[in-house]
């Protein structure tokens, strides 16, 4: 049996490690000074008290009941999010928005769509098994 | 419950009571939500799909959660033979989780939402919540007193608790403008902390599972040895830096993808582990496979297995590629939620409730029916979503897409299977658990109470 000490030395040294790893992320996101406009971050917070991600994918997390939008701003356009969002379909809600909300949604994915590709076809795969863009 | 809450009856029975509850209707929202892939604005109106998800989701997380708080108290006061440093804190708790999940799903009925996946709630009901984790946390410590000459599963406790409240905390990280201005900003640390905070409830729940091993089969040493310790720390490691596997096609910094790519695949080595094991467990399956509690026990043994093959080869980032944003990843987490921690949790269920009112032994075909209805049906359920997600993959990587909506149209079939294995699971749990029902019921009658 191992003696307690180094039961709680491994322990210790652990959660030092993952607190320095934690705090390191913490202080280095991947997007230092974003530039978020008052327009797109109102988007963002419609975008969750709808819940859009019960539904709809962001990077490939979310429910899928629905397609993946991180890219729609630029594969389909904002004509295409303005009338979906004005109408609904059998499975979406219409959830009578406001012009200015609308807008404020299309804003926010034209905002994601600028931060990267979702689609998965996108990535290269190296021979050790990682993945690039 | 009145009765069983009130201050002299209250025991942490009723975690157990409620839990069960809460896996039953968590199970018939999922029934809804599964109707609704198939029939396309099923109930759109009244309960459309961005309440049911949330609905279905939270309820059986609570159920996981409530089950495991209510398997930790009641066996930790088994494991030090006292009462708990205070029964009220466990009351306090009981009563503000109840107070949450209540305007929880009140909330999702009525569309108010805090629009974070699994956890949609409005953020000001998560208070409560913690606050109620703090009290348990304290509760904790104090009535084990000291971690000297202390099994694992007291480690695993501890671990699993700790580790709940700081990673459900870090997920609110993003009500700080910091971390909120950016969606890759934001979601990097959100699936960091949902990563761990899967292996914190893991924590509590292998935990109590290996309680219940030691209590059924009589012997104490292997909670007590070295392997089990270096499995436990194993498991810690995966829990603290595995994480990143959630995110391998976000833009975040490459170590993220190299740390958890590497440690995931030393959860090899627990893989390793079982297949080498899988003599001696077998012995051990067939002695007691005729007690309820560790039926439940040899199936999770085999959803381990399952799902563990499942998971290492969706960490590797070049499997994970194809997997991710597939049905694929929807058949791991129902996979391990059910096929795992439920079936661990629901053999807790019966060791703590069966028979302390009225014998069971009548129920006992029903109850193995039950097993074996739920067993098969999570099969097929599992492989009708892994075959969806693999034609959704298909779907993902060919060079000229059809529509989404023709795809999900060609999904349908599968999505049939799935619903209707789905409703065979829940029938099938739900014969399972029924005699504890009752028997907490008669309990409740007789006021002989749940002690
Ligand atoms: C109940 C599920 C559900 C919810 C909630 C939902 N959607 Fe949708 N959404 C869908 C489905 C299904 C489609 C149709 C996809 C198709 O047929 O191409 C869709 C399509 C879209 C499209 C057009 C995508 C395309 O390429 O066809 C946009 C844009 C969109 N949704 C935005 C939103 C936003 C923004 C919200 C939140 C305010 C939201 N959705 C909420 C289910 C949902
Ligand atoms: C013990 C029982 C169950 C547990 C613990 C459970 C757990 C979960 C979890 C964790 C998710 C989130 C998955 C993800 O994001 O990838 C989920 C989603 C879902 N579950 Fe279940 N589930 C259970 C039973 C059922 C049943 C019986 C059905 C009925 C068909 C069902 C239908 C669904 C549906 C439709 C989704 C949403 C999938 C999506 O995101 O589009 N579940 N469940």
């Amino acid at each position: 049996m191992f003696p307690d000490k180094q039961k709680f030395i491994v322990f210790s040294l652990l959660c030092i490690g993952f607190l320095s790893y934690s705090g390191f992320l913490y202080s280095h996101l991947p997007v230092s000074n974003p530039v978020f406009s008052v327009s797109q971050s109102t988007g963002k917070s419609l975008w969750q008290k709808h819940n859009c991600t019960a539904c709809h994918q962001i990077y490939g997390l979310g429910g899928y009941l629905g397609p993946d939008l991180t890219n729609e701003y630029s594969l389909r356009g904002p004509t295409l999010i303005h009338i979906f969002l004005q109408t609904g379909n059998t499975t979406m809600p219409n959830y009578h928005l406001s012009e200015s909300e609308i807008q404020e949604l299309t804003d926010y994915l034209k905002c994601v769509d600028q931060t990267g590709k979702s689609d998965p076809r996108k990535f290269t795969i190296n021979a050790n098994g990682t993945i690039n863009q | 419950m009145e009765l069983s809450i009130s201050k002299a009856k209250f025991t942490p029975k009723v975690f157990i009571l409620v839990a069960l509850i809460l896996l039953s209707t968590g199970m018939l929202f999922g029934t809804i939500g599964g109707l609704q892939y198939i029939i396309p604005g099923f109930l759109k109106e009244a309960l459309s799909f961005e309440k049911t998800r949330p609905l279905h989701v939270s309820s059986v997380l609570f159920w996981i959660l409530f089950a495991s708080m209510g398997a930790v108290l009641t066996y930790l006061k088994e494991h030090t033979g006292k009462k708990l440093y205070s029964n009220n804190l466990s009351r306090l708790l009981f009563i503000l989780f109840v107070i949450s999940v209540v305007a929880i799903l009140i909330a999702y009925c009525f569309g108010v939402f805090g629009g974070r996946e699994y956890w949609e709630f409005p953020p000001i009901l998560s208070a409560p919540i913690i606050i109620g984790w703090i009290l348990f946390l304290i509760n904790f410590i104090i009535s084990v007193g000291t971690l000297k000459n202390q099994p694992v599963y007291i480690w695993m406790w501890l671990t699993g608790i700790i580790f709940f409240l700081f990673t459900f905390s870090e997920s609110y990280l993003w009500l700080f403008p910091y971390f909120n201005n950016h969606v890759v900003n934001d979601m990097n640390i959100q699936w960091k902390s949902y990563g761990s905070m899967v292996g914190s409830w893991n924590m509590l729940i292998y935990g109590s599972s290996m309680y219940l091993m030691t209590k059924i089969s009589g012997d104490k040493s292997y909670a007590f040895s070295n392997k089990a310790f270096i499995l436990y720390f194993a498991g810690l490691f995966n829990l603290m830096f595995n994480w990143g596997h959630h995110i391998y096609t976000l833009p975040t910094q490459h170590y993220v993808q190299y740390i958890s790519y590497s440690v995931s695949m030393t959860e090899l080595l627990i893989l390793g582990n079982i297949i080498y094991g899988w003599k001696a467990s077998l012995t051990k399956a067939q002695k007691f496979f005729n007690r309820d509690a560790y039926r439940f026990l040899v199936a999770a043994d085999v959803w381990i297995f399952l799902n563990l093959v499942l998971a290492i080869g969706m960490s590797i980032p070049a499997i994970n590629v194809y997997t991710h944003g597939t049905h694929i990843t929807v058949a791991h987490a129902m996979g391990t939620t059910i096929g795992i921690n439920t079936m661990l949790l629901l053999a807790v269920c019966y060791d703590i409730l069966k028979d302390t009112c009225i014998s069971l032994d009548p129920y006992q075909k029903l109850m193995k029916f039950g097993f074996w209805l739920a067993n098969s049906s999570l099969f097929a359920f599992w492989i009708a979503l892994i075959a969806a997600g693999v034609l959704k993959s298909k779907w993902q990587m060919s060079s000229d897409q059809i529509a989404f909506s023709v795809m999900m149209q060609n999904l349908t079939p599968f999505f049939i299977v799935f619903m209707i294995s789905g409703v065979l699971l829940l029938i099938g749990i739900v014969l399972a658990i029924y005699p504890l029902f009752k028997n907490h019921l008669a309990c409740f009658f007789t006021e002989k109470n749940i002690q």
